[in-house]
């Protein structure tokens, strides 16, 4: 599996050996699974601060006319009026409203973004855009070029200001700015991420990965984390995980993400998404916690008093609350407090529907945050 | 990796402490630490009947579900119900305190199927390689 040359190695591969992480696929690619443990690392994100190798991920820049080049029809949400420096989430979907990715959007200026894409989707992301975009625009993957450390934890605005400087811990919620680091180096840094306490995705050249990985652990506050606790941070936030959760074959309207939706705008798979919801969702994506320690796991039945109504799309161990939590799609209107059951045939276990988000206290919004 | 001396192996990774007509049963350092944290464990019932190699508990980590097989046939006398609430006893003491259960043997000669330290050392290098 190592020797596996179709895996991509990112520009931290040699770091993730030093540090003798658990190493494992995903996306395509040769990702740190963990460090010292998943529930270490866990915990330490939720009341410290980590760094997560994200170089996997992808980016493309874009010069182009919001409006005239069609790239505001290429997205879910209104891009039109962001202010500079800012950043939102939203969805490319096809013309049957089936989601091609989830992504976020950063308004660099009047007619400069960034697109920050899943892994597993650049190419088809890319060809989708390129397809879509006017002949005066210009879109180029970056993702080769450009390297994502993600800096998540309660103390991560300390750690980054003791490196970036005092101004990178004014940014506010969903949005970012150009900083210098090592002299004259540029970096872009934002004020987002996947595990729900407050943090931050910092992007540069793939030469300068290296020495930012080194410089930002070398404080000791800051630990490396893996793709194994990135995983159980963005469920305990419900927060979808594309190919899992998403995918082509569920609308915005299914996965209960709505709000990321803009309905004053046109965008591709408008007409298929307000059909659907004239006529009401096939299957709803649903929040599930355990009344025990065992897991749910991705590929389970979700049942009805015995009636099977649908299939679990994520599950894990829920390492701050101690119980199985999951999400999974359903057939019918399952309302928080409706019990359900999860299993493989061999084994059931009873889950309770709950609002997302699972956990509702963290650091995310930054108060009583150093 | 701990393998200690006196103790029969699987190749499951399962370990059998023999004391009389009697043995203690858990899973390996290699296997716990290959499973990574260890956040749910399924013991059997006191006094079920267990066969030799057939299925006799689940560990739960947070990556999957793992089965564990019995490596002696007999009944269960008794098992670790401190493995209820902290189950990471596994990862941090495989061969003491994170011990699955105690059975009764109902034929010590099936020993002849287990591995010893030594057999079980090379059998788990032959696997990392």
């Amino acid at each position: 599996m190592l020797e596996d040359p179709k895996l991509q190695k990112t520009p931290l591969f040699q770091q993730h050996q030093k540090l003798g992480a658990g190493l494992a696929p995903f996306g395509g690619w040769l990702m740190p699974i963990q460090y010292q443990g998943i529930l270490a690392e866990h915990a330490h994100t939720r009341q410290e601060a980590s760094l997560f190798d994200i170089c996997h991920m992808g980016e493309f820049m874009i010069k182009a006319d919001p409006v005239s080049s069609g790239l505001d029809r290429l997205v879910t949400q209104e891009i039109v009026s962001m202010p500079f420096g800012s950043c939102r989430y939203g969805f490319l979907l096809n013309n049957e409203a089936g989601i091609l990715d989830d992504l976020i959007v950063y308004r660099i200026g009047l007619s400069d973004w960034m697109v920050v894409v899943n892994a597993a989707t650049v190419s088809g992301d890319f060809r989708h855009l390129k397809e879509n975009l006017s002949g005066g625009s210009v879109l180029e993957d970056v993702s080769g070029r450009m390297a994502k450390l993600d800096l998540q934890g309660p103390r991560s605005r300390e750690v980054l200001e003791g490196i970036v400087g005092a101004r990178a811990g004014e940014l506010k919620y969903y949005t970012f700015s150009e900083f210098k680091i090592f002299g004259s180096q540029s970096c872009i840094v934002s004020r987002t991420g996947y595990t729900g306490e407050l943090g931050y995705e910092i992007y540069i050249a793939v030469n300068y990965a290296e020495r930012l990985w080194e410089t930002l652990l070398s404080g000791g506050i800051a630990k490396p984390a893996g793709l194994g606790c990135r995983d159980t941070l963005r469920l305990e936030m419900g927060y979808p995980l594309y190919g899992h959760d998403l995918d082509e074959k569920h609308t915005p309207l299914d996965a209960g993400l709505l709000k990321f939706v803009d309905f004053s705008k046109d965008f591709i798979g408008r007409d298929a998404l307000e059909k659907e919801q004239r006529e009401g969702a096939r299957e709803s994506l649903i929040c599930f916690q355990a009344d025990s320690r065992r897991s749910p796991r991705h590929g389970f039945t979700i049942s009805d008093g015995g009636r099977p109504v649908g299939r679990v799309t994520s599950g894990s161990f829920s390492p701050s609350l101690g119980t199985g939590i999951g999400m999974g799609y359903a057939a019918g209107n399952y309302d928080p407090g409706a019990l359900l059951s999860v299993g493989d045939g061999k084994l059931e276990i009873p889950v309770r529907v709950v609002k997302r988000p699972f956990l509702k206290k963290t650091s995310l919004n930054g108060i009583g945050v150093k | 990796m701990d393998i200690l001396k006196d103790l029969f192996y699987t190749k499951d990774h399962e370990w059998a402490r023999i004391e009389g007509n009697s043995a203690y049963v858990g899973i390996t350092e290699y296997a716990a630490h290959s499973l990574g944290d260890i956040t749910f464990v399924e013991l059997p019932k006191p006094g079920e009947a267990l066969k030799q190699e057939s299925y006799c508990a689940t560990v739960e980590s947070v990556k999957a579900a793992s089965e564990v097989y019995a490596p002696f046939s007999g009944k269960v006398i008794s098992v670790n119900s401190q493995l209820s609430s902290n189950p990471e006893l596994v990862n941090q003491s495989p061969y003491d305190k994170g011990y699955f259960f105690l059975m009764e043997l109902s034929d010590p000669a099936e020993k002849a199927r287990l591995m010893d330290a030594e057999s079980y050392r090379k059998y788990t290098e032959g696997l990392s390689k």
